[in-house]
């Protein structure tokens, strides 16, 4: 286990523009080991860009993305290894419909990482125990509620050991009655030590599970701290603003 | 490979284990139901009868309709040509089994060759999009003729039989179709899925394999299955290289008896070869759109 203080993401002067728009304008962000940090911000703000930015599935006008102090937006960087070291899950789950709820889990430990089917199943059985599906093993993924699908998803992010796990507004698409067991799994796996960047909409939980709460208005950091702190002594008055609006 | 479907509520499901009575509204709604289902019965019966009867009489009664019989419907002809014909199919059905074979790996691979995206393969992407518009364009007889008797001209290798450049006739024309079939299946397999799959670290050629092409197979299974059905028919063509098939065995037998029966003793065995097919797509089709309907994979 590495030391509590090293740093997994460095985010340096990241920019992105859609045509003419500049969405992202120049954002700096570190997230130490074990570390779980909220992306807050209204819709439109640019939290899915910089997610999909640290995954590389969006490509960068500037700036530098460093995992564990190697620069993965130099284009020379093999782009299908940094994925592999990045667990992402989206908004809509995205399983893969034709393959069972485990060959789902284990697809990347097989493909990607080499693991004999026998392994990757008893691990990939072991994750859909520990959020009691290991009963829908063999079953496709539209058998599944919304909720157990989302956390299908974030097995199949985890179940390749990811040094960083992005979470993209993971239940915004849930009834509101699912919510809470993905929310359960999430707070489990920050228990457990994982380095998770979320961006969510779900205040309460990010007051409750973030170590840190980064606030994201128009494509700028506008404020950025403990949790605790964040929500209860904002310094900056956008970030009260924003507070305001959200609590109702 | 699918799990059990959830069996739609059948009306008999519905009632079964019904312990109350239904009411008397509910008995005479039943009661007319059942009576208009037996007059649908009886009119379809009749209009049936009254059509073959109406077809019957107008090609029975026509004054040629004894020679057509004798040239056309003599089963003694039929008969005696059936096993030389039988012999003929046996051929058919080889060049069927070794020309699909060859039509789903060609078309598979020329379909993939044109997702490939990247300046190294502009070539490649252009080669096979030509080699489809080209192929789709063409009559297949004339494909036939030219490699049946063009290709042989070249001399590159012994003399091969004709079923042999028929195979490979079938296979060029029919690999164009079914690419463009394929190609659309993969663009209707949503982008979130190659962003999943990407995300997870497989490469674009794992993501196409493992995640991308089972899906597009399975959206376009109905229609690839069309495209073998038409196959089934058109694998008679060879015959205009020399081949020997089902076609060409009639050819011969007609010749000898100047009686046209063995020509429609090999439709008759056409119809047969491909009925199993097109029943299967039917039901193919009909069980991904049920699957569909209730929100399924696919
Ligand atoms: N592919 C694209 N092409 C053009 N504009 C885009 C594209 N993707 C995002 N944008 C724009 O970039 C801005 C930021 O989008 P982004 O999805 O990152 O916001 P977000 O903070 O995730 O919002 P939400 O909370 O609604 O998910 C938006 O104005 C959006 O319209
Ligand atoms: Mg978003």
């Amino acid at each position: 286990m590495s030391a509590p203080a090293e740093t997994v993401l460095s985010l340096r002067g990241i920019r992105r523009s859609f045509g003419e728009v500049e969405v992202l304008h120049g954002i700096d962000l570190d997230i130490a080991a074990h570390e779980v940090v909220a992306l807050i911000g209204p819709s439109g703000s640019g939290k899915s860009t910089l997610l999909r930015a640290v995954n590389l599935t969006e490509p960068i006008d500037d700036g530098v993305v460093l995992l564990r102090g190697e620069d993965i937006s130099d284009p020379r960087v093999n782009v299908d290894r940094v994925r592999a070291r990045i667990g992402l899950v989206f908004q809509h789950y995205n399983l893969f419909p034709h393959l069972s709820v485990l060959d789902n889990v284990t697809l990347a430990s097989r493909v990607v990482h080499g693991l004999r089917r026998a392994e990757a199943e008893r691990r990939g059985l072991e994750l859909l125990d520990s959020i009691g599906l290991a009963d829908f093993a063999t079953s496709f993924p539209d058998r599944l509620s919304g909720g157990q699908q989302q956390r299908v998803a974030i097995m199949r992010a985890i179940a390749t050991n990811p040094e960083l796990l992005l979470l993209d507004e993971v239940t915004s698409a849930l009834d509101p009655e699912l919510v809470g067991e993905v929310l359960a799994l999430i707070r489990s796996l920050a228990e457990a030590g994982t380095t998770i960047l979320m961006a969510t909409h779900e205040m309460t939980f990010a007051r409750e599970v973030a170590d840190r709460v980064v606030l994201l208005d128009a494509g700028r950091v506008v404020e950025s701290g403990p949790a605790a702190q964040f929500f209860a002594n904002p310094r900056e008055e956008r970030t009260r603003a924003f507070l305001s609006r959200v609590a109702r | 490979m699918t799990p059990s479907e959830p069996t739609s509520a059948s009306p008999a499901a519905a009632t079964a284990g019904d312990a109350v009575a239904p009411s008397a509204i509910e008995l005479e709604r039943r009661a007319y139901r059942e009576s208009r289902r037996r007059r649908s019965i009886l009119v379809s019966l009749l209009s049936t009868i009254v059509l073959a009867i109406a077809l019957g009489s107008v090609v029975l009664g026509s004054p040629g309709w004894e020679q057509v019989q004798q040239t056309f419907f003599n089963p003694q002809v039929a008969l005696d040509s059936l096993p030389r014909i039988l012999e003929g199919l046996w051929l058919n059905i080889q060049v069927l089994v070794f020309a699909s074979i060859l039509v789903a790996v060609f078309g598979l691979l020329i379909a993939t060759l044109r997702t490939l995206r990247g300046p190294v393969w502009f070539p490649v992407r252009v080669l096979a999009a030509g080699y489809t518009d080209l192929f789709r364009g063409l009559p297949l007889i004339i494909v036939l003729y030219l490699v049946g008797f063009g290709i042989p001209g070249l001399e590159f290798t012994e003399r091969m039989p004709a079923a042999f450049w028929g195979t490979i006739a079938l296979t060029l024309t029919y690999s164009a179709y079914v690419a463009e079939v394929f190609r659309a299946g993969i663009e209707a397999v949503h982008p979130s899925q190659r962003l999943a799959a990407r995300s997870l670290g497989l490469s674009h050629g794992q993501s196409m394999r493992r995640v991308v092409l089972p899906q597009a197979v399975r959206k376009v299974t109905p229609a690839l299955m069309n495209d073998f059905v038409a196959m089934q028919k058109d694998v008679g063509l060879i015959s205009v290289l020399g081949a020997v098939d089902a076609v060409r065995a009639a050819q011969i037998e007609t010749a000898q008896t100047f009686n046209f029966t063995p020509y429609v003793v090999a439709g008759l065995l056409f119809v047969l070869l491909s009925w199993p097919t097109i029943r299967l797509t039917d039901w193919v089709t009909a069980r991904m759109r049920a699957r569909e309907q209730i929100g399924g994979i696919v």
